[in-house]
């Protein structure tokens, strides 16, 4: 028998027939966009509704064309907060059949539900969103071992290369099937609009989070497809991007030596795959990253005192391909940190702000002074340096 | 030692024999530079019957150098000159012949060290010599030789007179 | 006289109200093709001797002379084209293996020519090179896997972190704790090629290391040894131990800044090297170590390489030799296998990988084998970045890159197909006059060049030389820069292996797989 869900889904499809061109179309080029981003944090943890970076987005409403808006929220899912929060966009029940029936195989499903919408005039033709809390094979393996893991960190990187490899493999392999979001306590919620009907379709205002970030999207074509918006997310990390990467090319071979695969074709993947590689994997400590994403000219590192520069001339030399070329500002989210960072010659907008616990980053100050009217202080940071926002302490997310 | 003018510094050709490549443009150009019409297919083909180049590429086997009149400090062609027709000139250091007051009587040639003055028979007997090509910025030999065998620049005049003795 | 049946290439004209018989052309020409009648006070030129290097139209001071290529006039015929002709008359005449020198002149694709370059347009500024910071200084050598960082103690210096590292003062108190590989600093990516004192005067060998040492770039010494005069150009020196080892020894290997072992050669895979016993000048014989006058002989192979595993054990020999302290590469030339051979270089333990393509030149190689042997560098380059990077070790070595290099556009395209520099050695020869004549091999080069008689080295005074290959590298390096800025991009790490910068144009399906690259009207 059909489920009550199937069947919706069996509807939904036949009205869809576009998005699997659609989606290859976004698998085979790189679309260039211009946009506007908006992000929150509260520095001590505390949680706030969506309301906040839905008002500041909104009025950044003429930097986006309709043609794409999303969120990235974290500490969403605290009855969660330990298990895999999977959500991921079907375009058809084989696509949904064949995604679950994998997902089946590496995961204990601990809870699944269509992500609650409402009917939103300026956002039409949805696919199916669903999300999965899921304890992986391994982790629960792990448990009836008694969790005699001496080594936890080892332990952790390993379940997040499975879960890294996972997602590129449903990408890449189920039609029809789009894993947006897939780290812990969080999640991302994207679509095709304005970024403000798209935070009312998710009913966002319901969620309470400590960091939020957001993307109202210009693209430079009139494709519109709910996996190609922002932000672009991997485990924990999301990125919301406004610019464009000419070293784009550079920047894909690099991390494609890392058994990284592009798959979509947006800067914005790129961008998460370098913070996943060079933050997570390789533990570059995160007060480093700008000097490679956005590294100090020759120049400059020549002025540095000598221990300094060497370092930086080395992370330059070694990560020469992990540079970030071209215009560009972006936020990039995590479960600890809200991190910012500028092109190193500025060719994009970004306004920080800080009040009290709160720290603000966003394309223009208006939103910024839209939400919090009297910041303690408003700064512009200079290309290449990044603002960092980071929770004072951890909200102690575990591996079992 | 000093010398009877007051500038010490002046400015003079210098020989590199090891890039001198034997092609001799230097004596060609030298030729039409003091020709009459300064046209090289004119003065060659017209002109210059009898006439010498004031620079001359000395050479034997594969070494070659071009060598004109080194303007002495001391110049001994002004003390031998009979005529008063070879004078230092005092402000630029540069030895020239006047040719109007030239009798030809071949005194310079026979007290010049370096043989860089010869019999000019093509119109009158005069002493024909390197003038540096004073109303050019740059002597023709040096501006033409096409591997920079000669080089124009300043030099004190003491390390002329050091060049002489070393070579003697 | 004997039958002559093959023609004179080149026909000399000679304008007679233009020539002034000042014999400059006859004083020039070292295959005596011009000769001076006295007693008619003119010049006769011998068609059949001129090489066509155009010495002698360069020095006519009256523009009297034209040399022109001469069309065969062999009876028309498709199949047997006249260059078939000639070298069967050779070929008849002499019995032996026809040598030729510099690149292929034979017109194989040339992919440079078929590939275009990217520029920024509205949704990404383009950025102006002349009044912004463009960066294309690059390094060479094995880049490690990942950097080890170490937190020091003490008072850190806000301020002054602030204002070098723009923020977070916290970097101050982070240190690099992994040892780095040793790595070259090239101000361009541009290095002049292997080319040996012995197959290049010693005035062209001082040229290319002055220039090199003065930009900041490199050079390679080729199989030839370092001339004791040249040890001040040390720094800039990369050293090359061949298969005929000549001027190797640890003094040798120690002055480098790296060492390139070398194994083929683009002109001539498979084949070795042999300087003839009359340029083996004592000169010569000093820097090469072998006695004055004898043959030169670089063997095919090195005989203590017959497999990659001898290959590796030489590259750690000279590792452990030079203590570790300096790059150590491999040169081969592109043959069909180039993309696992390479690969195989960089997991012997090489720190950067040359490949010379089918199109780069010699000082003397068998026409068969220049003209019929390896792949175009272009392919090359595109199917070894490709593969180097399937197999996650890219990063372990430099790819450089070389056989003819022709412009500052070839350089961008090569490092955007995934070099990370160039070798040039045809384009440095040229800047320092070479006129392509392809008569290296005959020792009597006009431009003073290719030649170690001491009548005809002197006509290349390095002073000259120096600066026009400083020239050479400003001028490439400022259009480098000028064509990173259009696209939109201010250093050039972010262009290497950058394909999406490429378009191909009149190129089948299959090579525009090869190189990478899509078609000219696709978009991202």
């Amino acid at each position: 028998m059909e489920s009550k869900n199937e069947k919706l889904i069996r509807i939904r499809a036949s009205e869809r027939k576009r998005s699997r061109s659609t989606q290859e179309y976004f698998s085979r080029y790189k679309i260039p966009s211009g946009c506007a981003i908006f992000g929150i944090m509260n520095e001590s943890g505390n949680t706030f509704s969506g309301q906040q970076v839905i008002d500041g987005i909104t009025l950044m409403h003429d930097r986006s064309n309709g043609l794409g808006g999303g969120f990235a929220a974290y500490g969403i899912y605290p009855q969660y907060k330990n298990d895999w929060a999977f959500h991921i966009l079907y375009d058809d029940t084989a696509a949904k059949i064949e995604t679950e029936e994998q997902l089946n195989k590496k995961f204990k499903v601990l809870f699944s539900e269509e992500i609650p919408t409402r009917k939103t005039k300026g956002v039409e033709d949805p696919p199916v969103i669903y999300r999965y809390f899921l304890k992986s094979a391994v982790e629960a393996a792990g448990e009836k071992n008694g969790g005699n893991n001496s080594d936890e960190s080892r332990f952790k990187l390993l379940e997040e290369d499975h879960i890294v490899d996972f997602v590129m493999k449903i990408n890449v392999s189920v039609t029809g099937a789009y894993i947006i979001s897939s780290g812990k306590n969080m999640g991302i919620f994207k679509g095709v609009g304005f970024p403000e009907d798209i935070g009312n379709f998710f009913r966002l205002e319901e969620y309470k989070g400590h960091i939020w970030t957001s993307h109202g999207r210009f693209p430079t074509n009139s494709v519109g497809w709910w996996g190609g918006a922002h932000p672009f997310g991997l485990l924990d990390w999301s990125v919301v991007h406004n610019g464009e990467i000419s070293s784009y090319g550079a920047n894909k071979r690099f991390i494609s030596g890392f058994g990284y695969e592009c798959t979509l074709s947006t800067d914005t993947e790129v961008i998460a795959y370098l913070f996943d590689l060079i933050a997570r994997k390789q533990k570059v400590d995160l007060d480093l990253i700008h000097l490679i994403l956005a590294s100090p000219l020759w120049d400059e590192i020549d002025r540095m005192p000598a221990d300094i520069g060497d370092m930086v001339k080395n992370l330059r030399i070694l990560y020469g391909s992990a540079l970030i070329n071209g215009p560009f500002s972006i936020i990039v989210g995590s479960n600890d940190f809200m991190y910012a960072l500028n092109d190193r010659i500025k060719l994009r907008p970004m306004v920080a702000a800080r009040k009290d616990d709160n720290i603000y980053v966003s394309s223009e100050e208006a939103p910024i002074k839209f939400v919090c009217p009297e910041p303690d202080t408003v700064w512009r940071p200079s290309g290449g340096e990044p603002v960092i926002g980071r929770l004072k302490k951890s909200l102690n997310i575990k591996v079992k | 030692m000093q010398g009877s003018h007051g500038n010490k510094i002046m400015k003079n050709i210098f020989i590199q024999e090891e890039y001198c490549l034997g092609c001799r443009l230097c004596e060609i150009y030298c030729q039409v530079k003091h020709s009459k019409s300064k046209k090289i297919i004119k003065a060659f083909k017209k002109e210059l019957v009898d006439s010498l180049p004031r620079v001359l590429v000395e050479e034997i086997g594969y070494n070659s150098f071009a060598i004109q009149c080194r303007h002495c400090v001391d110049a001994p062609c002004e003390d031998a000159c009979i005529s008063g027709a070879m004078v230092k000139n005092k402000k630029t250091g540069v030895v020239i012949c006047n040719e109007k007051k030239c009798v030809g009587c071949w005194s310079c040639i026979m007290v010049c060290p370096y043989g860089v003055i010869k019999r000019d028979l093509s119109a009158k007997k005069i002493a024909s010599k390197c003038d540096l090509c004073e109303d050019e910025d740059i002597p023709v030999c040096v501006k033409n030789c096409p591997n920079e065998a000669l080089k124009f620049k300043e030099i004190d005049q003491k390390e002329l007179v050091d060049d002489r003795s070393e070579s003697k | 006289m004997a039958l002559k049946l093959t023609e004179s290439e080149f026909g000399i004209e000679r304008d007679a109200e233009k020539c002034i018989s000042c014999q400059v052309c006859v004083r020039q020409c070292s295959n005596d093709v011009h000769d001076f009648d006295s007693d008619d006070d003119t010049i006769v030129s011998d068609n059949q001797s001129c090489v066509g290097c155009h010495r002698c139209e360069s020095m006519c001071p009256t523009g009297a002379l034209e040399v022109k290529e001469r069309e065969a006039q062999f009876k028309t015929n498709a199949n047997w084209s006249p260059e078939h002709l000639k070298n069967l008359y050779k070929q008849a005449d002499a019995g032996g293996v026809m040598l030729t020198s510099m690149g292929s002149d034979k017109p194989y694709p040339i992919y440079w020519d078929h590939i275009l370059f990217n520029a920024s347009q509205v949704t990404n500024p383009s950025i102006d090179p002349l009044r912004e910071p463009m960066e294309i200084k690059t390094f060479i050598g094995k880049k490690s896997n990942k950097l080890e960082f170490e937190k020091v103690h003490g008072d850190e210096d806000k301020s002054q972190a602030k204002n070098i590292l723009g923020g977070t003062g916290k970097v101050s108190k982070i240190r690099l704790k992994s040892k780095v590989s040793p790595q070259l600093e090239l101000s361009t990516p541009i290095i002049f090629s292997a080319m040996s004192y012995g197959s290049i005067s010693f005035n062209a060998c001082k040229s290319l290391a002055a220039a090199s040492s003065e930009f900041g770039t490199y050079y390679n010494t080729g199989e030839g040894g370092l001339h004791q005069d040249l040890y001040k150009y040390a720094k800039n020196t990369i050293v090359q131990v061949a298969s005929g080892r000549f001027g190797v020894d640890i003094d040798y290997l120690n002055k480098g800044a790296a060492i390139e072992i070398k194994i083929g050669q683009g002109a001539k895979p498979g084949i070795g090297g042999h300087l003839p016993g009359e340029k083996v000048t004592k000169d010569i014989s000093n820097t090469r170590m072998i006695p004055e006058g004898t043959d030169a002989i670089s063997p095919a192979p090195h005989h203590d390489i017959y497999s990659i595993e001898d290959l590796s054990q030489l590259i750690h020999a000279l590792k452990e030799a030079t203590e570790w302290t300096k790059p150590v590469g491999v040169k081969v030339s592109a043959v069909h296998n180039i993309a696992p051979i390479a690969s195989g270089i960089v997991r012997a333990g090489a720190d950067f990988v040359s490949i010379d393509g089918l199109r780069g030149g010699t000082g003397a190689a068998p026409q068969v084998t220049r003209d019929n042997v390896g792949i175009p560098i272009e392919l090359a380059t595109a199917s070894v970045d490709e593969r180097l990077r399937e197999e996650g070790i890219r990063h372990q070595a430099s790819l450089l890159v070389a056989g003819s290099i022709r412009s500052s556009s070839d350089v961008i395209k090569a490092i955007a197909l995934g070099a990370d520099a160039v070798y040039i050695g045809t384009a440095a020869l040229i800047a320092m006059g070479c006129h392509l004549c392809q008569k290296c091999y005959t020792g009597k080069c006009n431009w003073g060049i290719a030649t170690q008689d001491p009548y005809l080295t002197k006509r290349l005074n390095p002073e000259i030389g120096t600066r026009r290959l400083l020239n050479l590298l400003r001028a490439w390096s400022l259009e480098v820069k000028e064509m990173l800025g259009g696209a939109g991009i201010n250093a050039i790490e972010s262009i290497r292996g950058n394909r999406e910068h490429l378009r191909g144009i009149s190129l089948s399906d299959r090579e525009l797989d090869i190189l990478g690259i899509k078609h000219a009207g696709e978009p991202w």
